[in-house]
């Protein structure tokens, strides 16, 4: 049968990047010089599984590369090669490099030979170097002694004598000369003369020995093969057939009594080339150099190794669907059971059906949201190697600490927020801890602190990033601002105003320009990327002391706490999280400059008005602004006020993507079915001001051109619903 | 048809072996650990065991141990899957009791012939 090994290559990769990952934090948690059995033991297991599955599927430079690792790995975990700094570097460079090859091959891409060339030149290097360690041979991975061509003769004369426990081996002598039986005529002869008295007799034990011929035209190898598992458990004398040997093996047999179960054959007296007689070496137990360089540390293990399953997100989001349908009927039910005219004893046993069905549903999507949450620490553990290397760069002492890892959130929405963390720990290396010259005349410790912390609170997780560092540099970030023209020059914005603004587009106060952060472009797209997802980011700081940034997102993207408004006859939602305040326009704060958007006052800022039923084309109950409500919602760091007829309940809503059903509409993020069946869009706030910007200028200045109102452009006025 | 206990802490490695032996029509009993396989084995008796060594939790060779100390694996193959092809792990793996081992890499092919060799 032919076996497709591509079907396992996903598998392989998957569990080789974890591999790698599970390297990379142990290599971190080695101390140099005294290194951890256990940790070293999972460092090389991974490797050993790259190794292993490389092998199998076929990608050999890969295996070679793992290799010549694994060799290194070797030498350390049997405690012939002491842990450097060095060896650890060297290590986590190769861990890099492995990567690299891996998602080379797995995007069937070229391996960037030049630099495997390199790291596997270094590793060799390292391993051949005397003075760190015992040189190695490479070990022949094949394994067997490479068979050397043997002339074929006519066959074997084949002394068997198994030693007591050779069955307890599993092993079983008939299986063998089933074997040898293929390879040509088999004569057996039994020397059943070790075996005691029946009383006597252990029925584990195996008393038994065989001469066999064998004539066949197999050479040695072939022969040694069958008794290659039972090498060490047994007498074992292998010759060639010759006339001489022949007849000796016939008369030494005579005493016997033939094996029932192989077929007889006559030995024919012909001569063969003489062989020098091989006897199979008792394999001597090794007696493994006990490590002494490492130092037996029982540590719980890190990395979920508890019994779990590998399923395809696809699945995962297709339950999730399903369950989300169940929601809204549950909803639908619910709605019904309100309404229904009924007498009051069945309306009372619907009523508690429909309870119990609430919670069901409820406790249902809960339990298979959970199937799609993953511990922070997934996303955690990339910055240990980070925090190590950066600050290396910067020439900062940094020591990282890690709590509530194992605080749960969605896969997507931790691929999405990996990024956004990788800048913001960046960030606080580079402008938050300060030089340890620096700390040390300021009275702190040398050695600064990168505080990364997760916990649940509400239906959100939070993240905070804190360091022990200067703090962020109020007056600084105040003359920059007015350098920019962010702030005038004799205005005074509150503090918590003016660390917000950091956030802002090309806001960035590095004094110089390293190659780590402070480029200008990050903390704005940050914020971007967390809004994007649901989330907010919040910083607040203390002069000498530090700082801490609290991202909050939500768990899942999958449902989203909405406010329902009403224009015209559709209800729309509106995230909770976007929304600032509701309130009733004052006709005198509303300032209508001829042919630009409406603005009304808001205390001190002016806030653009929307108007939703113009944005997306209804019939809307009230036009004048004093007769519906502004809804002030904050998007891309821009608040407008939406103009809207009425506000419905907050609920939370299951997201029904509206490209899969229908088609990306501008303005809109995605919708779902209320209880009473209606369809609803879910208002995506970014995108709707800039929907609202192109409209305002289509319709009040119809002389300046156009070019986004394109039939694309145009989309979120068609009116998907 | 023979039931066999495939065990392997990676998972691709898991999938190739299962896939390769189901196809020929044995019954597999997968575990990803030697705690979990000598789980299933005391759960329901099989009738080979084919064990990676260097395993988290419980390696092979320990695996293989425990199994030998139970009545009903005895006599039961066991076959370690090892790329130590060195005189080392294999001898530590029968001093434990093993029957044999196949060397990594294996194609299915050599999986299948080794597996119908000890089962006949």
């Amino acid at each position: 049968m032919t076996v497709d090994m591509s079907q396992f290559y996903q598998t392989f990769f998957e569990e080789s990047f974890e591999g790698l990952d599970t390297m990379e934090s142990s290599l971190l948690n080695l101390d140099v010089g005294a290194a951890d059995e256990e940790t070293i033991n999972t460092i090389f297991r991974a490797a050993h599984s790259i190794k292993g599955g490389a092998g199998t599927f076929g990608f050999k430079a890969v295996s070679d590369f793992t290799h010549v690792m694994e060799t290194l790995l070797d030498e350390i975990r049997d405690g012939k090669r002491l842990v450097t700094q060095e060896t650890v570097d060297l290590l986590l460079q190769s861990v890099d490099c492995l990567r690299d090859m891996l998602t080379a091959v797995q995007n069937e891409d070229e391996i960037d030979q030049a630099t495997v060339a390199a790291v596997q030149g270094n590793l060799e290097k390292l391993l051949n170097d005397a003075s760190a360690g015992t040189p190695v041979e490479q070990r022949d991975d094949t394994g067997d002694e490479a068979a050397t061509p043997e002339p074929a003769g006519e066959g074997w004369r084949i002394h068997f004598a198994p030693y007591e426990d050779l069955i307890k081996t599993g092993n079983d002598p008939v299986r063998m000369f089933r074997e040898l039986a293929e390879l040509g005529e088999l004569e057996a002869r039994l020397d059943d003369s070790q075996l005691p008295a029946f009383g006597e007799m252990d029925p584990e034990v195996c008393y038994l020995r065989w001469d066999l011929v064998l004539k066949t035209d197999a050479p040695l190898s072939v022969v040694e093969e069958v008794f290659e598992w039972v090498d060490g458990v047994c007498e074992l004398r292998i010759e060639p057939l010759s006339s001489t040997g022949a007849e000796a093996a016939t008369q030494e047999a005579d005493a016997g009594s033939p094996a029932a179960p192989v077929p007889e054959a006559p030995v024919t007296n012909a001569s063969a080339p003489a062989m020098p007689q091989r006897q199979a070496e008792p394999v001597v137990a090794e007696n493994p150099t006990e490590a002494k360089a490492v130092t037996p540390k029982k540590k719980p293990a890190s990395g979920g190794e508890h019994g779990s399953i590998r399923v395809s997100i696809d699945k995962v989001d297709a339950l999730i669907n399903l369950v989300g349908e169940l929601v809204i009927t549950q909803s639908m039910l619910g709605q019904i059971g309100d309404e229904l005219d009924m007498d009051l004893d069945k309306l009372e046993k619907l009523r508690d059906g429909l309870g119990q069905l609430e919670r069901n549903t409820r406790e249902l999507q809960e339990s298979v949201m959970r199937i799609r949450m993953l511990p922070i620490s997934f996303a955690f553990q990339r910055f240990p190697r980070m925090v190590r290397d950066t600050a290396k760069k910067l020439n900062k002492e940094i020591e990282l600490k890690l709590s509530g890892e194992q605080t749960e959130l969605d896969k997507t929405v931790m691929e999405k927020i990996g990024d956004p963390l990788v800048h913001l720990v960046r960030n606080s290396i580079d402008h938050g801890v300060e030089a340890p010259e620096v700390r040390e005349q300021a009275g702190k410790p040398r050695v600064g602190t990168v505080h990364l912390n997760a916990y649940h609170q509400g239906g959100n997780i939070v993240i905070e990033i804190s360091d022990d560092g200067a703090g962020l540099n109020r007056d600084k970030i105040l003359q920059k601002a007015r350098e920019k023209g962010l702030v005038g020059e004799d205005e005074v914005p509150s503090d918590e105003r003016i660390y917000d603004m950091i956030f802002d587009p090309g806001f960035s106060t590095a004094d110089t320009i390293s190659d780590v952060s402070g480029r200008g472009v990050g903390m704005d797209v940050v914020k971007r990327n967390i809004r994007e997802l649901g989330g907010s980011i919040e910083v607040s700081t203390e002069a000498g002391k530090g700082s801490t940034f609290t991202i909050r997102l939500p768990l899942t993207l999958a449902i989203l706490d909405g406010q329902l408004i009403r224009v015209g006859g559709d209800t729309f939602i509106v995230p909770l999280v976007s929304i600032i305040e509701s309130l009733q326009a004052d006709p005198a704060q509303i300032n209508g400059l001829a042919g630009q958007a409406e603005l009304y006052k808001l205390r001190e800022d002016y806030i653009p008005i929307v108007r939703l039923y113009e944005v997306f084309g209804l019939k809307p109950k009230a036009t004048r602004l004093e007769d519906g409500l502004l809804v002030v919602v904050e998007g891309d760091g821009q608040k407008v006020g939406l103009f809207v007829d009425d506000l419905l309940g907050q609920q939370q809503v299951v997201i029904k993507s509206l490209e899969t059903n229908f088609r990306k509409v501008d303005g809109v993020s995605g919708a779902t079915i209320l209880g009473d069946g209606t369809v609803a869009l879910i208002l995506d706030i970014s995108s709707l001001i800039q929907v609202s910007k192109r409209i305002g200028r289509k319709h009040r200045l119809p002389d300046e051109p156009t070019p986004e109102a394109g039939p694309d452009g145009d989309a979120a006025t068609e009116q998907a619903a | 048809m023979a039931k066999i206990l495939a065990v392997d802490d990676s998972a691709s490695m898991r999938q190739m072996v299962t896939f390769t032996l189901k196809g020929a029509g044995y019954e597999v009993v997968e575990a990803s650990d030697g705690l979990e396989a000598l789980q299933k084995a005391k759960t329901g008796k099989v009738d080979l065991v084919l064990t990676d060594v260097n395993m988290p939790n419980m390696d092979g060779i320990t695996l293989i141990k425990e199994l030998r100390a139970l009545p009903n694996y005895k006599f039961t193959p066991i076959l370690t899957l090892t790329t130590e092809s060195g005189a080392g792990k294999k001898g530590e793996g029968r001093a434990a009791g093993a029957t044999g081992w196949l060397v990594k890499p294996f194609s299915p092919e050599k999986l299948l012939a080794t597996i119908k060799k000890v089962l006949g």
